[in-house]
Order: C-alpha cells, then sequence, then structure tokens
C-alpha cells in the first residue's frame, strides 16, 4: 500500500538539471521577440522621424531611466509610493479579515455590514481621493486610506467566501470534539480559507499600486505619481516612460513577493484537489 | 509495552463488576423523521438496542436504512424526535467526549501533518499536549503509520489515511467507537487488510465499537452481534450472534460457519439487499 508514490532521489536531482535546461529553452523565445519588438520600435521612430515629446525611442527611454536613478532620486520616490502601496495594502487587509470574522462568527453582521461594503464598492475611489486628501492631508495617510479603500473589496468577498466554504463533514468531525465557533474558526476555517485569502490580495497588490498612483495624482509632492504628472507636464515623453517602467518592475516585485509568500503559507494548496478526490 | 502506553483512563461505567460487563449504550424507541427539501424522510423507526462495554456490534443494512443517521444519533450530532439514547448511563444530549468517531472519508486537515492530525482533539479538548503527543506516537505505531508522523495526509494513500483517522479517533481516551463505514472507499483487497488491523486495534484497546457497514461479510467477520436493519424506514430485523472465536483470520471466512451467518443476514436483506460480499 505504500512505496507506490515514492520517487527514486536520482531521478529527482536528474530531473532538476533538466528543468533548468528546460527554463532556458522556454525564455530564449520571448526574449528574442522582445529584443525584436525593441530593434523595431527604435527603427520606425528614427526612420519616420517621430519627435521625442510624442514617442519617444526605446534608447531614449533607457537613457531617462538612468539618469532618473542618478540625478532625480527615482529610488526615493519609488520607494515612496511602494510604502503607501504596501501599508495601504496591509490596513485594507486587516481590516478586512477582522470583517469578515466578525461577519462569519455572527451571521447577522453579514446582512448589516455587506450593503456598505457593495454600495461603496460602486462608488469609483477615483471620485473619493480628493475628499480623502482634505480629510487625511496632503501626506501618506491620505495614499494609505486610498489603496486600502481601493484593494478592500477583492480580499473582502474572498475572505467571507473562504471562511464560509467548509464541507459538512468538516464542520461535523469538529462539532463532534465540541469544538466553540473559534476553535472552529481557528482550527478549521481560517486555515481552510487562506487559498481564498490569497486569490483576493494577489488581486489587492495590483490594485494597491493603482492607489497610490490615484492618492498621488491627486496631491502630492512625492512619489512615482507625482514625477508622472511633472514629467508629462515638460512635455519629457521619454521619463513618462522611464517612469512606467520602474512602475511595472514595482508591480512585478510585489506580485512575485506575495507569490512566494503563497506558496510558503497555502504549501498544501496544490494537492488540495487531489487530496479531496 | 505498547499497550500499557496506549491504554487511558477507564471508562466512566462506574460500579460495573468484572464478572458482567456493563451496559456501555442503551438506545430504547428511537424514532428519526426530518426533512429533506419539501418531503419528510422517516429514517429510523424505532430502534432499541443494547451495546455491552466492550462488545464490537456491527450495523449492517442496505444503503438508505439510516444507519448513518443512527450513527449522528448516538454520537449526539443530531437529536432525534423521539426515543433515548444513554451512554453509560448518562442521556446523550449532545457531542460528548466519551465517543470517538471515524467517519466515511478521513477528513484529515491538509494542513497538519499526520501526527498534528492525531493530536487535533487533543488542540480541541484542551488537554495536556505532552502526555498525548506521547500516546499519539504510541497509536500511529498501533496503526502501522509509525513512520508517517510527520508527513502531510495528502502525501499517504486512502487506507492510510483512514488509519490515521481511525488513531485521531482513539487519541482522547473515548470508550465507545462509533465507526461509519469507514472502509467503504477502499478496494477490496486494502479493505482485508483493514478488517485484521481493525480487529487487532480493537482487541489491544478494548474499546467498545459500533461499525456500520452494508458489507455483509466486513459485519460477520467483525462483530460479536450483527445488528440487521430493513430499508427505510429503518427497522431492526434482527439481531444476530456471532460466537465464531478470536482472533480471526482471513481463513476463518471459507468455514462453513462463517458462510451460514452470511447467509442469515443475505436472507434476512433479502434479494434487493446492497450488501457486497
Amino acid at each position: 500500500m505504500n512505496g507506490a508514490e515514492d520517487r527514486p532521489a536520482a531521478a529527482r536531482s536528474e530531473g532538476t538539471d533538466r528543468k533548468l535546461a528546460d527554463r532556458l529553452q522556454r525564455a530564449a523565445l520571448p526574449l528574442a521577440v522582445f529584443v525584436g519588438l525593441m530593434a523595431l520600435w527604435e527603427a520606425v521612430v528614427d526612420v519616420l522621424k517621430i519627435p521625442t515629446y510624442l514617442v519617444p525611442a526605446p534608447s531614449a527611454v533607457f537613457l531617462a531611466f538612468i539618469r532618473g536613478f542618478a540625478e532625480a532620486h527615482y529610488l526615493f520616490h519609488a520607494l515612496i509610493t511602494g510604502a503607501q502601496a504596501v501599508m495601504g495594502f496591509l490596513v485594507g487587509t486587516a481590516l478586512c479579515l477582522a470583517i469578515g470574522v466578525l461577519v462569519v462568527v455572527f451571521p447577522t453582521m453579514e446582512r448589516i455590514v455587506y450593503p456598505y461594503i457593495v454600495a461603496l464598492q460602486t462608488v469609483p475611489k477615483v471620485a473619493i481621493a480628493p475628499l480623502m486628501i482634505v480629510w487625511f492631508g496632503f501626506g501618506i495617510e491620505s495614499k494609505i486610506v486610498i489603496v486600502a479603500l481601493v484593494s478592500l473589496f477583492p480580499v473582502l468577498v474572498n475572505v467571507i467566501a473562504g471562511l464560509k466554504s467548509i464541507d459538512q463533514d468538516r464542520l461535523d468531525l469538529m462539532s463532534a470534539l465540541s469544538a466553540s465557533r473559534w476553535q472552529i474558526l481557528r482550527y478549521l476555517r481560517f486555515p481552510n480559507a487562506l487559498p481564498f485569502i490569497f486569490a483576493g490580495l494577489n488581486t489587492a497588490i495590483v490594485f494597491s499600486v493603482i492607489g497610490a498612483i490615484v492618492g498621488e495624482f491627486v496631491g502630492s509632492n512625492r512619489g512615482l505619481g507625482f514625477l508622472i504628472l511633472q514629467a508629462n507636464f515638460a512635455l519629457d515623453i521619454a521619463a513618462a516612460f522611464a517612469l512606467f517602467v520602474v512602475l511595472s518592475i514595482m508591480g512585478v516585485t510585489l506580485h512575485f513577493t506575495l507569490q512566494y509568500i503563497q506558496t510558503r503559507v497555502v504549501f498544501w494548496a496544490e494537492s488540495e484537489e487531489f487530496f479531496r478526490h | 509495552m505498547l499497550s500499557s502506553n496506549i491504554s487511558g483512563p477507564e471508562p466512566a461505567a462506574a460500579g460495573a463488576t468484572a464478572a458482567a460487563p456493563s451496559i456501555a449504550l442503551e438506545i430504547a424507541h428511537l424514532t428519526m423523521i426530518y426533512a429533506r427539501g419539501r418531503t419528510a424522510v422517516h429514517a429510523l423507526d424505532e430502534i432499541t438496542l443494547s451495546v455491552r462495554d466492550r462488545e464490537f456490534v456491527a450495523i449492517v443494512g442496505p444503503s438508505g436504512c439510516g444507519k448513518s443517521t443512527l450513527l449522528k444519533l448516538i454520537s449526539g450530532l443530531r437529536l432525534p424526535n423521539r426515543g433515548a439514547i444513554r451512554l453509560y448511563g448518562r442521556a446523550v444530549e449532545g457531542p460528548r467526549k466519551d465517543v470517538g468517531i471515524v467517519f466515511q472519508s478521513p477528513i484529515l486537515l491538509a494542513w497538519r501533518t499526520v501526527l498534528e492530525n492525531v493530536m487535533l482533539p487533543i488542540d480541541v479538548l484542551g488537554l495536556p499536549q505532552e502526555t498525548y503527543r506521547r500516546k499519539a506516537v504510541a497509536l500511529l505505531e498501533l496503526v502501522g503509520l509509525g513512520g508517517f508522523a510527520d508527513m502531510y495526509p495528502q502525501e499517504l494513500s486512502g487506507g492510510m489515511q483512514q488509519r490515521a483517522a481511525i488513531a485521531r479517533a482513539l487519541v482522547y481516551d473515548a470508550p465507545l467507537l462509533l465507526m461509519d463505514e469507514p472502509f467503504g472507499a477502499l478496494d477490496a483487497m486494502t479493505r482485508e487488510q483493514m478488517n485484521l488491523e481493525l480487529q487487532r486495534i480493537w482487541s489491544a484497546q478494548r474499546k467498545t465499537v459500533v461499525f456500520i457497514t452494508h458489507s455483509i461479510a466486513e459485519a460477520v467477520f467483525l462483530a460479536d452481534r450483527m445488528v440487521v436493519m430493513s430499508p427505510r424506514p429503518g427497522r431492526i430485523l434482527k439481531i444476530i450472534d456471532n460466537p465464531m472465536p478470536r482472533a480471526r483470520t482471513l481463513d476463518d471466512m471459507l468455514k462453513p460457519e462463517f458462510g451460514e451467518l452470511v447467509r442469515q443476514v443475505r436472507g434476512l436483506l433479502g434479494g434487493q439487499a446492497g450488501g457486497e460480499l
């Protein structure tokens, strides 16, 4: 009965070598396409003599990127935007967990709270952003509030869905042990909800960068959003493109950091499907 | 040396003399009707049964005869419409600590190791960790999972998962073990093996077992008495004594007296009985 699933250790280490080779091979084509596209873009801009204030050539963007970090404190501004996004994300997530737990432990709370959440979701957050600046000031606090508002909804929906999606069998197992609501939450509902929660967090982390930029657009004197506005006013389109690159690097970094945390925390999720058969 | 480590405190059957085994479980005039959608399901009708301490009773009947409902009532997970259940002299009014349950599926938690799954009742009931950890390890040894304590359930085969579930039901010293078709999902060969193992575990632990099955052969192989039930509404057709000596072996299944008991049970269940031999 046992031993059938055991993989020989030798085959496994041989497998990692092959995996690396596979990866290189798979990365080669997208990389070639990227280089080709850049070359084409450079050539088109050069041949058609498109002015830099409309579409800058990749080389100009690259120079602006280097200059930005060397002379215009891009790193400082990126850190500000990143910090606002992450802090707002954490505040929003903590809020969602608290609301989710309340809703699940006291089911009547759901009927009371949910309409407000939906109402809040239907209002475009960009519309309330200026008000947040008025209420919470020009500094980092207003951005954190805006980010939290923007990233709240996907997390909340998933927290509630995750905490509620429990098999009757598992509930029976806990009930048979006379487990309290809080014990069921701690030992069963919360770990069970983690894969759902992370699905929400993956959406929210992208929203959080959008929220931070919106906040900076509406009112700030630092951050990447502020720099993008400056670059646009100065018709320094190469700088604006360079800032887009910085933003996307930030987004990708946040995304993969979260994914890494997810595989560590929800290590069982891949096998869950098989496990439940 | 194992058994001294494993045997828990004596069951709450105070005042029982060694010569006359006391009654562990008394069921009187139990009737259960519940609503499924708009129709009323008459699941159980006038069930009266008593089980002696340390007895192994199998309840056998066709699918949908209310066997599982009966088990949920004994465990206190559901309450009957009429009738009474007394466990060790006290009426069952809800889930109790003196009952261990093995469900149809193992219901192991994917985020807990095998040992942590076995320890779940200890965590929920707030029993001393140190003492029971030692006991859990010994129990894993007993059910043949000695080397698998730190693996996750999804790394185990179906039979091994159900062994872990048995260890979990045994860990908190409940004198009564309820088993709801625990081997129904296993293949025939694993199932025979598990029946042998269960007999061994039962004689090592001296528990009272109520075992639900729709396999006639399994019931006859394991039980001191077979309670044969009719299709819905579930009634007790007959209770058959099984005098075959312990420890029974798989070869005993070929003996004429075994065949005679099987024939008796099958005769009661009639042509439509769903039990596979």
